[in-house]
């Protein structure tokens, strides 16, 4: 815990900096209407979620950080941002993600969001020393804008992205709460992602093969008989 | 040692059916994995009935009498599935032109997803619960979009996103759990030790705990099928093979309520109160109505039972709710007795679809005529799931009841409706279902198949009426573990 | 004349002087950007120059306050200059006004250069009035939002007061301010009319939005309009700096740190010109009728400031 770690002050405003940001990111994401910038956006996302990694290696001296910090690094910010780019060109899908509502509707839940995210971490803020008072709420606040991400798009991929999000913001729950989770389960978890990802892949081109098209109306034809 | 031997046999089925999975002795060495699993599972089962729970590999993995009986579980619908699955795959085969590419990625996708599951009960590590879980996920979205139709592909997309997003959740309140955790019990593995949380579980911080436990409860909730988390449960049944619905039903939902409860028995002991019995209640009863009405209006019948299967998940989480010992000792029954009849079902409408052609009810009859080993397999598997004796569910729904009735007896009437409607829901359909005359186009389908179906209601029946005194005892055990 | 009066008139002319060499920077830099010769740092003077040489023409229709309001926005502008700190905190002019009357004088400013531009009767100045108020419209609620984020977390809406006590919050980053800076740089697009909201260089009557009011001024009236945007995107700035990046400002008192103080914003300045060229290049121009929602995001973005810090105390 930060309490018990002597921690420098800098390093905590770099830290809480790194959190808003990430909070800038999801928020910039659901304003946003183009899928190549979307993908960017994730890859600053990853990029930013690596560097707090690494920050709290620093800090508090535990190498093992320095590893997922890494891994976060290639994984989030280079290699899934560049497969979903191939992506895009390989399935020739239309730049422009269409929304269920439009922009400003879609903000206006996100606040919502935010603003639940934040009571409901407010009883952990108390508890926690002054340090990391608010960034759990935070990094909660951008899971749920994923989250909203993902309920209000059409295309498979803008889905996707949602959800690469969503892992991202819990990512950094875990190193800002709790200064990551053991390394074994990390590393699970990063199989994991890596996986899914494999499998989304494929399912992408079984996607295309039967349908012609990225867009998810196709995939609403099941009805409640 | 004997855990170890478990995960290995299971594990190592996978990169062996992913090269010779395709070969015509494939689906053997699938059937012949799981029973070498099975085998040691029972090795495993005897040495925990002699000297009690233990850990291995460093506090890693753990069994103790809870996890051994749904283990034990695993195993045998394992092996069961796994011999359905081969006399039902050879008509798939060639009604859907599966390739062998697809039929290896089958076999090694259905093998992860045991694994996974046995792996998810066996450890101790809360952390890699969740991974694991997701892994089964994982697995088994190829496998329900393995005949590439338009419906597949959309319940295999559903089952992603809405699981991907449910098991988010669960790990943010893992998270939760290890930041409550390390307050006590320091940074490193050992805060996530289902063990070690179980000893200091009066000290955690009772906030962070009510925080976590609704974010798992919600998180795993969604894997267990709990409304209205339930969407991806009947386009997933639906839309992929029956021997892969069949193991969702049976496997899936069972290893996800598991993980809630042990999720469950942490909150009770930091926060002391029923908070945690009260949201398991209201799940349960919610799931049970909606999935009872649901019921009513369906027209595909691998759609009807896997509503059934909600509705049986929400009788358990009830009754894991109401938290009285007779209570969570009906629970575990339910579990066991759902577990083994929902699979054998699943098999003999998996057979019952093929020698029809449909999947809608109402082109479904005369079941008993085309084949008369599958009538009575069907017929006294729906039987048995609808509740009536001599079936283990009878029992347990029984239990469930009387142990209402002594603590909430204003619920009865919700209880009884609910599960009244869910007969009345299948009841008729069942009589349509297997009398009648033959339709036409009507093929005889594979015998053999069906056997694991018959095994496994006996099994059940076994539970009921002639339930040998260890097993008691045993359930007994494990429901005072989640006391 | 005490120290402090000759400071703040240092600072209204150091305003004055310094906004056309910004406007220079800015311009050589996204010229640089985009690969094209600069016209060179000093070229807004020049401009100024050639235009203060200039006949003033005005319409025979036009009311008096077509010619009034020029001399009015350079001294609002001017006031603000005062009110701002940017050379000190402290000074005597700075109570006048506290962030929510400053908000106030620009929009005065702004309403008087509308109204000209409708006075003349125009068709585009009409049009460029009509859009600018749009803008606008949306932009204030923004900034506000932004603005009282930096207030609440100093309790005060004192610009001066502000900054002293931002400034001794030596390495809190609050979250809150970071999503007020984002929310704040918005609105600083948007009312200064830089790309993405308004391409200050075009010369395309139908897609201006500010410079559409300018269209009909000719003369000295045209060179106080040009010097006036020009002092207003310097204010800004200046705002944005002394909000975002207070280190560095010193009290009245110390005349000896004051021109450390002058280094350190002459850095400052250097870095958020080289931001907003950066921005304006790498963006394009927005649709009009995607402009509210630029708006829309920079005031959510405002009200996540605020949310931050009431519920987070971050």
């Amino acid at each position: 815990m930060l309490e018990n770690i002597h921690v420098a002050l800098w390093g905590v405003a770099i830290l809480k900096f790194l959190a808003a940001l990430l909070l800038l990111l999801a928020f910039a994401m659901l304003a946003q209407r183009r899928l190549l910038t979307l993908i960017n956006l994730l890859a600053w996302q990853g990029a930013v979620l690596a560097i707090g990694t690494g920050l709290i290696a620093f800090m508090t001296n535990q190498s093992e950080l320095w590893f997922s910090a890494a891994l976060t690094l290639g994984l989030k910010a280079l290699l899934i941002p560049v497969v979903l780019r191939r992506l895009l060109r390989r399935l020739k899908v239309r730049g422009d993600v269409e929304a269920i509502l439009n922009i400003p509707l879609t903000l206006l839940a996100g606040i919502v969001l935010v603003i639940f995210a934040f009571s409901l971490s407010q009883p952990l803020s108390n508890l926690s020393s002054t340090v990391t008072r608010g960034m759990v709420g935070i990094a909660l606040a951008a899971v749920l804008l994923a989250f909203l991400m993902m309920i209000t798009r059409r295309k498979a991929i803008s889905q996707v992205v949602g959800f690469l999000a969503m892992d991202n913001g819990l990512f950094f729950t875990a190193t800002s709460a709790t200064l990551g989770m053991p390394m074994i389960v990390e590393l699970g978890i990063a199989l994991d992602a890596l996986i899914g990802f494999v499998i989304l892949g494929v399912f992408f081109f079984q996607m295309r093969d039967t349908f012609d098209s990225m867009d998810l109306q196709h995939l609403e034809k099941i009805r409640e008989e | 040692m004997m855990i170890y031997l478990v995960l290995a046999c299971t594990l190592l089925g996978i990169p062996l059916l992913a090269i010779w999975g395709s070969e015509r002795w494939g689906a053997w060495l699938f059937i012949v994995i799981n029973a070498l699993t099975l085998l040691a599972i029972l090795a495993l089962s005897a040495r925990v009935l002699q000297s009690g729970s233990f850990t291995a590999g460093d506090d890693q993995f753990m069994v103790d009498d809870l996890n051994m009986l749904l283990v034990l579980v695993d195993g045998v619908v394992g092996l069961g599935a796994a011999f359905y699955s081969r006399s039902y795959m050879v008509h798939e085969i060639i009604h859907w032109s599966l390739t062998p590419g697809r039929m290896r990625l089958y076999h090694a996708m259905f093998q992860t997803f045991l694994s996974t599951m046995l792996l998810a009960l066996l450890t101790n590590n809360m952390g890699i619960l969740w991974v694991a879980l997701e892994g089964a996920t994982l697995s088994t979205v190829l496998l329900v979009s393995l005949f590439h139709t338009a419906e597949g592909l959309e319940a295999a997309w559903k089952y992603f996103i809405l699981c991907g997003v449910g098991l988010a959740m669960a790990l943010f309140g893992t998270i939760m759990l290890y930041f409550a955790a390390q307050r006590t019990l320091g940074d490193g593995a050992d805060a996530l030790l289902w063990t070690h949380l179980d000893a200091i579980r009066h000290q955690l911080q009772p906030q962070i705990m009510a925080i976590a436990f609704i974010f798992i409860l919600v998180g795993y909730g969604t894997k267990v099928g709990l409304v209205p988390l339930h969407n991806w449960l009947p386009d997933a049944h639906a839309g992929g093979p029956s021997s892969v619905s069949a193991v969702l039903s049976g496997l899936l939902l069972n290893v996800a309520l598991y993980a809630v409860l042990r999720a469950k028995v942490l909150t009770d002991g930091a926060l002391g109160t029923i908070f945690a019995g009260r949201l398991l209640m209201g799940f349960g009863l919610l799931s049970l109505l909606v999935a009872s009405f649901t019921m009513l209006r369906q027209r595909d019948v691998k759609r009807l039972f896997a509503y059934s299967s909600i509705e049986h998940m929400g009788i358990a989480t009830f009754a894991f709710g109401i938290g009285s010992p007779i209570a969570i000792f009906a629970g575990l029954l339910h579990m066991i007795g759902h577990s083994l009849t929902k699979s054998s079902v699943f098999f003999s409408v998996g057979l019952s679809v093929q020698s029809v052609g449909s999947r809608e009810i109402q082109r479904i009859h005369g079941i008993m005529k085309i084949n008369p080993f599958l009538g009575w397999a069907f017929m006294l598997g729906v039987l048995f799931i609808l509740g009536m004796p001599p079936s283990s569910l009878f029992l347990s729904e029984f239990l469930i009841i009387i142990s209402t009735l002594q603590s909430q007896p204003w619920l009865i009437p919700m209880l009884l409706l609910g599960m009244g409607v869910a007969f009345a829901a299948i009841f008729p359909r069942l009589q349509a279902m297997v009398f009648g005359s033959i339709p036409q186009n009507a093929i005889r389908t594979s015998t053999i198949g069906n056997i694991p179906a018959f095994i496994q209601l006996t099994l059940v029946v076994l539970l009921c009426v002639f339930i040998p005194l260890i097993l008691v005892q045993w359930i007994q055990h494990a429901a005072s573990l989640l006391q | 004349m005490t120290e402090a009066t000759i400071l703040q008139i240092v600072q209204i002319i150091f305003v004055l002087f310094a906004a056309p060499l910004l406007s220079g920077y800015i311009q050589m830099l996204r010229a640089l950007l985009q690969n094209r010769r600069p016209a060179g740092l000093w070229q807004p003077y020049r401009d100024l120059w050639r235009l203060f040489h200039k006949e003033s023409l005005v319409f025979t229709d036009a009311s008096w306050l077509f010619s009034f309001t020029p001399y009015l926005i350079f001294a609002a502008l001017l006031l603000a200059a005062g009110i701002i700190p940017i050379l000190a905190t402290g000074l005597p002019l700075a109570p006048a006004a506290d962030i929510i009357a400053l908000v106030g004088l620009f929009a005065l400013a702004r309403v008087f250069q509308v109204l000209a531009a409708m006075d003349t009767g125009t068709p585009f100045a009409t049009l460029g009035a009509h859009r600018e108020m749009l803008i606008a419209g949306l932009a204030e609620p923004a900034l506000l939002a932004a603005l009282f984020t930096a207030s609440l977390l100093s309790r005060s809406t004192s610009l001066s007061m502000i900054v002293i006590h931002l400034e001794q919050l030596r390495f809190a980053l609050h979250p809150s301010m970071v999503f007020a800076a984002a929310a704040f740089f918005m609105v600083l697009l948007a009312e200064n009319a830089r790309i993405p909201v308004d391409n200050p260089a075009t010369h395309l009557e139908l897609t201006m939005i500010h410079e559409a009011m300018l269209l009909e001024y000719s003369g000295r009236h045209l060179a106080l309009m040009e010097w006036g945007s020009m002092i207003k995107l310097l204010l800004y700035l200046a705002i944005g700096v002394a909000l975002f990046l207070p280190w560095g400002i010193a009290p009245v008192s110390n005349v000896v740190a004051l021109l450390i103080t002058v280094g350190i914003l002459i850095l400052k300045f250097v870095f958020a010109g080289l931001l907003l060229a950066l921005v304006e290049t790498l963006l394009a121009k927005l649709r009009l009728f995607r402009a509210p929602e630029f708006m829309a995001t920079a005031f959510l973005l405002g009200v996540i400031g605020m949310l931050s810090y009431f519920m987070l105390g971050a």
